[in-house]
């Protein structure tokens, strides 16, 4: 067994700030292998900005069915046995409601169904400048099977981890608490959650938490956007307390981190000296240290 | 030609107004809650529904008193072991990896499950029954304005939204201007949320990620043949590549709401912007106007 540190940036709702706390750890963490596990709608290689692409991956996810008209006899077995009311009046399969269940064509009398693999989308794996490595991947339009894919980029970070002999994967997650998430936070050594103190974000932190503590991972909390509601943030803070979890640090709210993603940079490389990057800097340091101790 | 605020009122009855984003976090929750309370104020029938299940948000806003909730279920294979020859066709042709034939026993493995019965129709001893599993569940009842409100919440650890959206689906009420707020993201649970869509609102922000995440949204609701339109949010300052991208696209921008200090405090207190930030008013009528003009395109045909 290895000793690689994996360490997952969730946040049960998207636009908290994940992202931009990746990144901006990505430059900090100088041994590490980063991987962008949100292959919905990745981001990080806006900021990342990758050297060369090494090698590109192609990953095919489910089946999906289509019906041969030439073939088809119209006896309607198919229809009858889709429960995603995938097959229209007139034999055709919508692909968006197909779930590649393979009822159809299984039970086709005809043989007129096709059910092949499809290609749901590629991943990449990226040189950084300081020589470093980054994983990404993109999901096609509308495709299914996000976890997988999720599952597919994990590996390779972990086979580039090896090979490069690095201690430590740093993995942006995906937003929310399903398939993509649960497949980006198991077996990892620390999952950090980010959140703003906004009802929403208690809210939101509590489903994730309950997520993480199903799974067994150590959870540590990051509050961005403190100063919007200190109120909040001070009963985040307690609620780290009583449920066992790491309280990371704060991060203010900062115009200068929109004008920073508008020019697709970190906080650290815009505007080194703001407030906020000075909390990432402490976040960073104390982050280290929980992962060295893992 | 000129088309009034009410003939805009009009139009969008009994029409799906879904909000998606690519991304999560652009506003998209804000915007189709403080449009829903703007309807429900000039008088039209709202129904919203939140199908954002794994983290629904809209309650917060828009405050609803629950009266009724029900599960949200989905089917799962039970097998009879005393029947079962072990004999593995069910687990093989399972694509979702849910049943695993032992030489002695099939396991199942209920979380991967789809419940689309093939294993019961496939089963040559006829030792495969169905029962159902609870999953999530739905909560209806009465937002402030005499809103409908309708959410769906998943069960934390079940990776699978799509039943759980399906049933918010099925609570759609007639003759009710219907706001649905959409998950982040592209995949699935999106596709499954806006398929009935009469429009589809973009929430997206002027900045690369923004941009980013807009062109794959778009591109899964133009393979869905959705009308589009555009409300940018958290404007400061314009960015060009993506005025460049809406106009190539011939996207029309619905509303604009500037990046503003009061409007995150607004919604940290889980305020509408309506109500707290009354010149924000204007715009909401105009984004109801602007998506009872798309909506009207639609119904004239081409």
């Amino acid at each position: 067994m290895t000793n690689i540190k994996e360490m997952v940036i969730i946040s049960g709702k998207g636009g908290t700030g994940k992202t931009s706390l990746a990144g901006a750890l990505s430059s900090l963490f100088q041994d590490r292998i980063i991987a962008d596990c949100d292959v919905d709608a990745a981001n990080l290689h806006l900021i990342l900005q990758p050297e060369e692409v090494l090698q590109t991956k192609e990953f095919t996810g489910g089946k999906k069915a289509k019906i041969d008209p030439e073939r088809c006899t119209k006896c309607g077995a198919c229809k009858e046995a889709c429960r995603y009311d995938a097959i229209s009046e007139n034999f055709v399969i919508d692909p968006f409601s197909c779930e590649g269940c393979g009822a159809c064509y299984f039970l086709c009398p005809a043989k007129a169904v096709d059910f092949s693999p499809r290609l749901a989308g590629h991943y990449y794996i990226c040189s950084i400048s300081g020589n470093g490595r980054f994983v990404f991947a993109e999901l096609l339009p509308g495709e299914d099977n996000s976890g997988k894919l999720v599952a597919a980029v994990r590996n390779e970070a972990r086979e580039e981890a090896v090979k490069t002999g690095v201690n430590f994967i740093l993995i942006d997650g995906p937003p929310g608490i399903g398939c993509p998430v649960i497949s980006s936070i198991t077996g990892t050594h620390l999952a950090v959650v980010v959140t703003e103190p906004t009802p929403s974000g208690i809210h939101d932190l509590k489903r994730i938490v309950e997520l993480t503590h199903h799974f067994q991972v150590k959870t540590a909390l990051v509050v961005n956007k403190w100063d919007i509601h200190p109120g909040y943030t001070r009963e985040m803070k307690q609620y780290c307390a009583e449920n066992d979890l790491i309280f990371l640090g704060q991060i203010p709210y900062e115009t200068a981190i929109t004008k920073a993603q508008k020019e697709a940079k970190t906080i650290l490389d815009f505007a080194p000296e703001c407030a906020a990057s000075g909390a990432i800097r402490e976040i960073y340091t104390k982050l280290h240290d929980i992962l060295e101790e893992a | 030609m000129q088309y009034t605020h009410d003939e805009g009122m009009k139009v969008m009855k009994d029409m799906n107004i879904a909000f998606a984003s690519g991304k999560g976090g652009t506003g998209k929750t804000t915007v189709a809650v403080n449009l829903a309370f703007f309807l429900a104020y000039s008088r039209q029938q709202v129904q919203y529904l939140d199908c954002d299940v794994e983290e629904p948000n809209g309650h917060i806003f828009l405050k609803p008193e629950v009266h009724t909730r029900t599960p949200a279920m989905v089917m799962v294979p039970v097998i009879d072991q005393d029947k079962c020859t072990h004999c593995g066709e069910c687990s093989e042709k399972c694509q979702f990896n849910a049943l695993v034939t032992l030489p002695s026993n099939v396991l199942l493995f209920p979380e991967l499950c789809h419940g689309c019965g093939l294993c019961v129709s496939i089963c040559p001893e006829e030792a495969i029954s169905e029962g159902k599993r609870e999953i999530g569940f739905i909560e209806k009842g009465k937002a402030i304005q005499d809103i409908d409100f309708v959410h769906g919440i998943l069960n934390v650890g079940e990776p699978m939204a799509g039943p759980v959206i399906q049933e918010v689906k099925h609570q759609y009420r007639k003759e009710h201007i219907r706001v649905i707020d959409a998950p982040p993201g592209t995949s699935c649970p999106v596709v499954k949320t806006i398929h009935d869509a009469d429009v589809v609102v973009m929430v997206t922000e002027p900045t690369p990620f923004g941009l980013h995440d807009l062109q794959i949204a778009v591109s899964v609701a133009q393979n869905l043949g959705k009308p589009i339109g555009v409300v940018i949010n958290r404007q400061n300052g314009e960015f060009p590549p993506l005025v460049t991208y809406l106009l190539n696209n011939s996207l029309p921008v619905l509303m604009v709401l500037p990046e503003d200090i009061e409007i995150a405090r607004c919604y940290s207190r889980g305020e509408l912007i309506i109500k707290t930030l009354p010149l924000y008013i204007d715009q909401f009528m105009e984004l109801a106007v602007n998506i009872g003009r798309l909506l009207g395109k639609k119904k004239g045909g081409r």
